[in-house]
């Protein structure tokens, strides 16, 4: 996706010259900051404020992973473990996992990769960050001082008439942040339709352009659904007025229909942005266009669509009626097909490409396999009779977190890794990624395989206390999650290393295809000087590929520890150079 | 060090549903497999630097398309097919024979109601080896979930809504029984157990009025009776007057036209609402003068406990099929036809007797 160069070269593409204005460096107020209307900025913001809020939703996990060491845990009350596990899904779903690709990698990279100077509504979008704030501290404050007891799920009536925790509070906050996330699906819809650049056809849009697209849809389709119910239980609960609650003629089997229309879709919500990142980086370091394009960005799309017809999937067991069960079952099954679809075009991207291990692909290739396995336990799920056995023990548990920790997690460490050096024009330390990422993965699998074993030998879910058999392999999870907390934060602390210390990052550290890669590391405020025209499909990456074949590394930057060998010394197979 | 990889298996379904189970297992490994040495012999052989032939690189190919979308897609419909056809059978109509409990869930107990014998219980579920058991559950405030994995076997417990279901244990032993829906401070804790039992052993268990000394215990029907006229359902209800409302003499499992001009099946839910909100669903033809009696413990109340023996009650008194006077195998019907004020300990022999046969 080349275009007409801009700014070239005449500040020095090997990003020593740092005396050039960039986003960063413009303006150092806070207000410049508070009242910004730069996406890159926002994407900034947003970027720490779901940091913030995933060290919160993580020590809950923290907790969670304590009180089950021991079959009958004493270091927490039941109120506690109950307020520790709805705290979790609350902040980790609706504070960090929905918001997480598409307000931050979205919001950064979007409209630099069509092109575009900002988002159609600039001020839109920081609007939408300060109600994700409102939202967020109104939250965290109600989570603070008392905490709720009903579970991310606030089934009905216990979350309108039995609970006696800050639900209020906490629907509210989550109302308000529901806002903040149609905002942002408004705007990038907006953004894709009217600002792409000349040239810059549907299918010449990067893979990543289409996921966020068809997030934008299930954001802007589902999230009022959920805003409208939930503003129902407060209703019920000030008020009394009656919708869900049976003792007045209510029916909380509505509620659940409700909740699921929105919180099936919700799961793309957090899946598609990891997936289309993960289309970026394998085309990026196979040096291929990706195989199948087409297919992966109408997969991105039936998955939008379709995920709208799943949500009775969650109610198999509830006692809807069993044809229902049946028909939400085969769409289930279908829905299947387009996320298998996704996977083995990644693999065959690889399939005689030129591959280039880097930490952002061993995140990728960590994704596709995590997400595989959590994709086909969906099936399990999504088997009517074996839903009956499986339906809220630890299988479904483990389920979502291989697809939303695994899958969803690990696609936002493979795109932070793959854009650091364009969003802070600082390298991170190669080394320290790749053994993040081993960590990750295997403490990730230590954590939540056991919870497979788990559920099938029926371990309900949401159980402080449990049958003493299962203590071996609740004492192997709790192991994992040690694992897993470090690998989560050797990331973090090289990440702010790096801020200081990192190599500076070339506008193309990775010899990369796509918009952003021909605009300076950080981006000037404007991203482009003169506006591109865009001449080539997505992931053109032949001419790469061709030299690198013949032994011409040359687009690749020197300063990239990984690069020395190549590029200084192309014809040369030792290398005097350090490796990391 | 005690790593249980499954659970016990001891109903109809067990065996049904873990060969599913597994089939999906080995397709999971399978799959995943598949996609784990593509990528890794991929990303290996073909990494920068290495001399292998990278001729031809594609970068699509419809039928390799439709073979990854096919294959999966036609896997998926057939576990679709099989898991549906244990689903439609544990959700589906009971045997005819199937013995009857009720189960109601509280924060946090459960409380079963053995309708036969009239034996009461809490978080303890005695039953037969080999006989079937109907569960027809409700809860007294949120939802919960009755949960025994060891029959693969679960079933929300709603407010305000019969949910049924059925099985046929088919292992001596006993069982965890769980609640899997989240219901408050106690979840974890709303539990107990299952015991199957020996014919031999439920019945002595039986006698004994569901313990080890005998205490005389009434039937839910029978209990029911006493409800149906203490709460003066027999002025309107009963056989004689065909006035004020209809009579509940074969009613149960007819279909009706209501006052709305809609039909309805006489069934639990439908006898629940019509005592709780009885203009609701009103029958065509009466008059709307019938007020209702709310759930709850106080004056013109009803607790669940005592619903459900109503409407034991009033299904005795016959349905459609067995047009009153109802004499048959069914034992519950057997029960309503005796003198109600008899002894429980003939009630327990008849019982029994009439299980006897029915068997």
């Amino acid at each position: 996706m080349s275009s007409i160069p801009l700014n070239p070269g005449a500040l020095g593409s090997d990003g020593r010259a740092r005396a050039r204005e960039n986003y960063l460096n413009i303006k150092h107020t806070v207000s410049s900051w508070l009242l910004t209307a730069d996406h890159k900025r926002i994407a900034v913001l947003y970027m720490i404020s779901i940091s913030v809020m995933f060290l919160f939703g993580g020590l809950a996990a923290a907790g969670i992973r304590i009180a089950l060491v021991r079959p009958h845990d004493t270091f927490f009350s039941s109120e506690t473990y109950n307020k520790l596990f709805s705290a979790h899904g609350i902040i980790m779903v609706f504070f960090f996992l929905v918001p997480s690709i598409p307000a931050t990698l979205g919001n950064f990279l979007l409209p630099i990769m069509i092109g575009a100077r900002d988002l159609a509504f600039p001020r839109l979008n920081l609007l939408s960050w300060y109600l994700f704030m409102f939202g967020a501290v109104l939250v965290m404050g109600a989570i603070m001082f008392g905490g709720i007891d009903t579970g991310w799920t606030f089934y009905e009536p216990y979350s309108s008439v039995y609970a006696n925790t800050n639900v209020v509070a906490v629907i509210v906050g989550v109302f308000i942040a529901g806002f903040s996330s149609i905002a942002t699906g408004i705007n990038f819809l907006v953004t894709v339709h009217k600002m792409r650049a000349p040239g810059l056809t549907w299918f010449r849009l990067p893979l990543f352009v289409w996921a966020m697209y068809a997030t934008s849809i299930i954001i802007v389709l589902g999230t009022p659904v959920v805003a409208i119910t939930l503003l129902m239980v407060v209703l019920e609960r000030v008020f009394g007025v009656c919708v869900f609650n049976p003792a007045c003629g209510g029916d909380p089997i509505l509620f659940e229909h409700l909740f699921w229309f929105y919180s099936h879709p919700a799961v793309y919500i957090m899946i598609l942005p990891s997936m289309g990142i993960i289309s970026e980086v394998i085309a990026c370091f196979a040096r291929k266009r990706i195989f199948g394009y087409e297919f992966v960005a109408f997969s991105s799309m039936a998955i939008a669509l379709l995920g709208f017809l799943v949500w009775g999937h969650h109610m198999f067991v509830t006692g809807e009626s069993m044809y229902s069960g049946m028909v939400f079952s085969l769409i289930t099954f279908l829905i299947a097909v387009p996320s298998a679809i996704k996977v083995f075009n990644w693999s065959a991207t690889l399939y005689k490409g030129n591959v280039w291990l880097t930490a952002p692909l061993v995140f990728a290739i960590g994704f596709i396999l995590l997400f595989t396995i959590g994709g086909l336990t969906g099936l399990y799920l999504a088997s009517l009779a074996v839903d009956v056995h499986l339906n809220m023990t630890y299988f479904v548990v483990a389920h979502f977190h291989y697809v939303m920790v695994g899958g969803a997690i690990f696609g936002y460490m493979a795109g932070l890794h793959f854009w650091w050096p364009k969003i802070t024009g600082r390298m991170y330390p190669e080394g320290w990624a790749m053994l993040s990422a081993f960590i990750l993965f295997i403490g990730f699998n230590l954590t939540f395989f056991p919870q497979f074993i788990l559920g099938f030998d029926g371990m309900p879910r949401r159980y402080h206390f449990y049958p003493p058999e299962f203590q071996m392999w609740n004492i192997l999870s709790t192991a994992g999650s040690s694992v897993l907390a470090v690998g989560m934060l050797i990331p973090a602390f090289y990440f702010l290393w790096s801020l200081k210390y990192g190599d500076i990052a070339p506008a193309n550290p990775w010899g990369a295809k796509g918009l952003e890669w021909t605009i300076p590391s950080p981006p000037p405020s404007f991203n482009f000087e003169t506006v591109p025209i865009v001449t080539e499909e997505a992931y053109a990456y032949e001419a790469i590929y061709a030299a690198e074949l013949a032994g011409d590394y040359s687009h690749v930057e020197a300063s990239i520890p990984y690069n020395q060998e190549y590029v200084e010394k192309p014809q040369s197979n030792i290398s005097n150079e350090e490796h990391q | 060090m005690n790593f249980p990889i499954m659970p016990q298996t001891a109903s109809n379904y067990a065996v049904s549903i873990d060969d599913i189970y597994f089939t999906l297992v080995a397709l999971t490994v399978i799959f995943t497999g598949i996609v784990t040495l593509m990528l890794l012999v991929f990303a290996v052989r073909y990494r920068r630097g290495t001399k292998v032939s990278r001729k031809n690189p594609s970068t699509g190919n419809l039928y390799m398309e439709l073979t990854w979308s096919i294959i999966p897609m036609l896997l998926g419909l057939w576990i679709y097919g099989w898991s549906a056809i244990p689903y439609s059978r544990i959700y589906g109509d009971p045997p005819a024979n199937a013995s009857e409990i009720f189960l109601i869930g509280k924060r946090w107990m459960w409380h079963f109601q053995h309708v036969n014998s009239g034996i009461r219980e809490n978080n303890e579920l005695h039953i037969p080896v080999g006989k079937a058991v109907k569960v027809t559950m409700i809860s007294q405030d949120v939802i919960h979930g009755f949960y025994v994995p060891a029959f693969r076997l679960k079933r929300d417990c709603l407010p305000g809504r019969y949910n049924t279901v059925w099985f046929r244990p088919n292992k001596i032993g006993k069982y965890y029984l769980f609640c899997s829906e989240y219901c408050g401070t106690n979840h974890s804790e709303m539990g107990g157990y299952v015991y199957v039992m020996s014919p031999q052993d439920y019945a002595q268990w039986k006698s004994n009025g569901g313990s080890q000394t005998l205490k005389e215990t009434e039937t839910t029907t029978e209990i029911g009776h006493d409800l149906f006229e203490k709460y003066g359902c027999a002025q309107c209800h009963g056989a004689q007057d065909n006035v004020h409302g209809p009579s509940m003499n074969g009613l149960f499992g007819t279909t009706v036209t209501l006052a709305n001009g809609q039909s309805a099946t006489v069934d639990d839910n439908f006898l629940r609402t019509a005592i709780i909100n009885p203009q609701a669903q009103r029958i065509a033809g009466w008059p709307a003068i019938m007020s209702g009696f709310p759930v709850g413990s106080g004056d013109g109340q009803i607790s669940e406990e005592n619903l459900l023996d109503l409407i034991s009650y009033i299904k005795s008194l016959g349905n459609s099929q067995h047009a009153a006077p109802v004499v048959g195998n069914n034992s519950t019907s057997t029960v309503a036809l005796k003198p109600l004020a008899s002894k429980p300990a003939v009630n327990h022999s008849s019982s029994l007797a009439t299980k006897g046969q029915s068997r």
